[in-house]
């Protein structure tokens, strides 16, 4: 594999993939910023004065680290998802299929468009959550790494979305069918501790819930699971996804007829 | 070492369609190369598997003694593509079209940046730079295609369909400007539908039906063996009927228009010698029908009708 090639490339898709966010700033940063915003405002403020506390935090700050990671999971599956099926949709993937950049650098210049929007986004709802409650970052290493990781895994799975996707529809399925309830079950608005402990047990299964965690143990110091499972799971999850990313473009799937 | 040398190449698709029987083609370096065929024939399938658009079902494809198996990346980098379908991101302005396409190569921003001036420039292309691709008239879209395709330039352009859809002007001026870019060592294979435009251009035919070459010849060779041509000749004065011209089918289009079919054994000398003891004169001549386009409809019906023969 030519290095330098591949560098210049993954440079430009990186440079093409921030500048597609910006140019469509109103649909890749306002959308989020505004759901977020309600989200403290009626589950933090309205709701969350009746709740009261939860772990010893009241109700606003609790959610806080869960909302910010929902936003980085959300944003950065949405934006890998939305550029490559685009890209496929709109035939211009041809321009990168003939070039001789290599397909991991296809995967990870599209990931990396992917983890700057979800880090964008996520420090946007950050600024938004300042004006609602404080929080004083515990231990800024595992926050930040642990958006960081968690973007690059769903970015990777959206890469896969993307690939397999045939119509607009299919992509709207993961996020709806499955993005989504699993982010609402993965710990954003509740310690599990508040669950029976079957329902606990199936919440372990959860993936997201290790990343919500892991975040809410970097800004505020709790979690409901061990902090190095989490970073075990991400882990795991980034090396199958990136496998199977491979794979896919290897062999064509959904790409290459 | 040829450009491009394609050995038994076959494509069938998951839907059963059998696009490609096991073509041979070979591109000498420098060649401007037509592919020719008719709609569904398997031209695109074949140009799609050496641009790794397409995935073979079996055979050897290699560009410049690289092999697509084995050296994809060198194989790539001797290639530029201009698509037959429209491949542009529209909500890309016109030069980071072909500034990312650079980067893609390899190229550093500098030298992509001068590249991108250069052919931007060179189609005319350089004062929409700043404009959305979307905003480009049909024509501008084709040149952009271009463009994009030779800012790595590439050692082997293929061009599927270039100027489907491009006004006559701008037609001859990419026909001008493609010939500079062979004259100046890039091999170049065409596919078009206008036989007018591989017969002006292209030094080297190849014709494909239905998965399989039917002819693969040098130009000159290829038209040679037509054996009959039809002129049109506009005459001085009126005629009432067909004037009898021995060794020629004359035909009277309208009274100051004479249609003549020349076979191989007579020549244009003959016509006008007899045409001149009948005191006719000819203001203007020209072919009836495009030598090439003529031919190529000779050998695809004639292929499929030994095809209806044999019972395939």
């Amino acid at each position: 594999m030519n290095l330098s090639l591949n560098l210049v490339a993954m440079q430009t898709l990186v440079r093409k993939e921030v500048m597609r966010v910006m140019r469509i700033w109103v649909q890749t940063i306002v959308p989020p910023a505004i759901t977020m915003t309600l989200y403290f405002i009626i589950f933090g403020n309205l709701i969350g004065r009746r709740i009261g506390t939860m772990d010893g935090f009241d109700y606003m700050q609790f959610i806080a680290p869960g909302l910010i990671m929902m936003s980085v999971i959300t944003n950065s599956y949405g934006n890998v998802v939305s550029s490559f099926f685009g890209a496929k949709f709109g035939r211009h993937i041809e321009e990168m299929l003939v070039a001789p950049m290599s397909n991991a650098t296809i995967i990870v210049g599209h990931v990396a468009g992917g983890v700057i929007r979800g880090l964008t986004v996520g420090l946007v709802v950050t600024v938004i959550a300042l004006f609602f409650t404080k929080l004083e970052v515990r231990h800024p290493l595992v926050m930040v790494s642990m958006a960081l990781l968690s973007s690059i895994v769903f970015s990777l799975a959206g890469f896969i979305n993307a690939s397999l996707a045939r119509k607009f529809d299919d992509i709207a399925i993961v996020p709806t069918f499955v993005l989504t309830p699993l982010t609402y079950l993965g710990g954003v608005f509740y310690t599990i501790s508040l669950l029976p402990e079957f329902w606990q047990k199936v919440s372990l299964v959860n993936p997201i819930l290790y990343m919500v965690n892991a975040f809410r143990y970097g800004v505020l110091g709790i979690s409901d699971i061990g902090i190095g499972h989490a970073y075990a799971i991400v882990s795991v999850f980034i090396a199958l996804l990136f496998g199977s990313c491979l794979y896919l473009m290897n062999h064509g799937v959904g790409i290459r007829e | 070492m040829k450009a491009l040398a394609i050995n038994n190449l076959k494509k069938t698709y998951a839907n059963g369609n059998v696009a490609l029987k096991g073509i041979n083609l070979a591109v000498e370096v420098g060649d401007f190369y037509a592919l020719l065929g008719p709609n569904g024939a398997g031209k695109t399938t074949a140009i799609g598997i050496v641009t790794s658009l397409v995935n073979k079902t079996s055979g050897d494809v290699e560009i410049f003694g690289h092999s697509i198996d084995k050296e994809i990346e060198a194989a790539k980098a001797c290639i530029g593509l201009v698509p037959q379908e429209i491949n542009l991101n529209l909500w890309e302005n016109v030069a980071n079209t072909v500034l990312n396409q650079a980067g893609y190569y390899g190229l550093n921003r500098q030298l992509a940046r001068e590249r991108t001036e250069k052919y931007l420039k060179a189609l005319r292309l350089w004062d929409r730079r700043d404009h959305q691709a979307r905003s480009l008239s049909g024509g501008m879209k084709r040149r952009l295609m271009i463009a994009r395709a030779l800012v790595h330039e590439p050692r082997l352009l293929i061009l599927d369909e270039p100027t489907a859809g491009v006004d006559i002007e701008i037609r001859r001026s990419m026909w001008d400007f493609l010939r500079e870019i062979n004259a100046a060592g890039t091999t170049i294979i065409l596919t078009t539908h206008y036989l007018e435009e591989a017969e002006s251009l292209c030094r080297h035919v190849a014709i494909i039906d239905e998965g399989e070459i039917i002819e693969d010849a040098k130009m000159s060779t290829v038209l040679r063996k037509l054996q009959r041509e039809v002129f049109v000749l506009s005459l001085a004065r009126r005629l009432d009927a067909a004037p009898g011209l021995d060794g020629f089918e004359t035909t009277l289009r309208d009274e100051c228009e004479l249609e003549v079919a020349i076979g191989p054994s007579r020549s244009l000398n003959d016509l006008f010698a007899q045409l001149d003891k009948q005191d006719i004169t000819v203001v203007s001549l020209r072919n009836k029908a495009n030598r090439l386009e003529e031919l190529f409809m000779r050998l695809v019906k004639s292929k499929q009708e030994d095809r209806q023969e044999s019972g395939t």
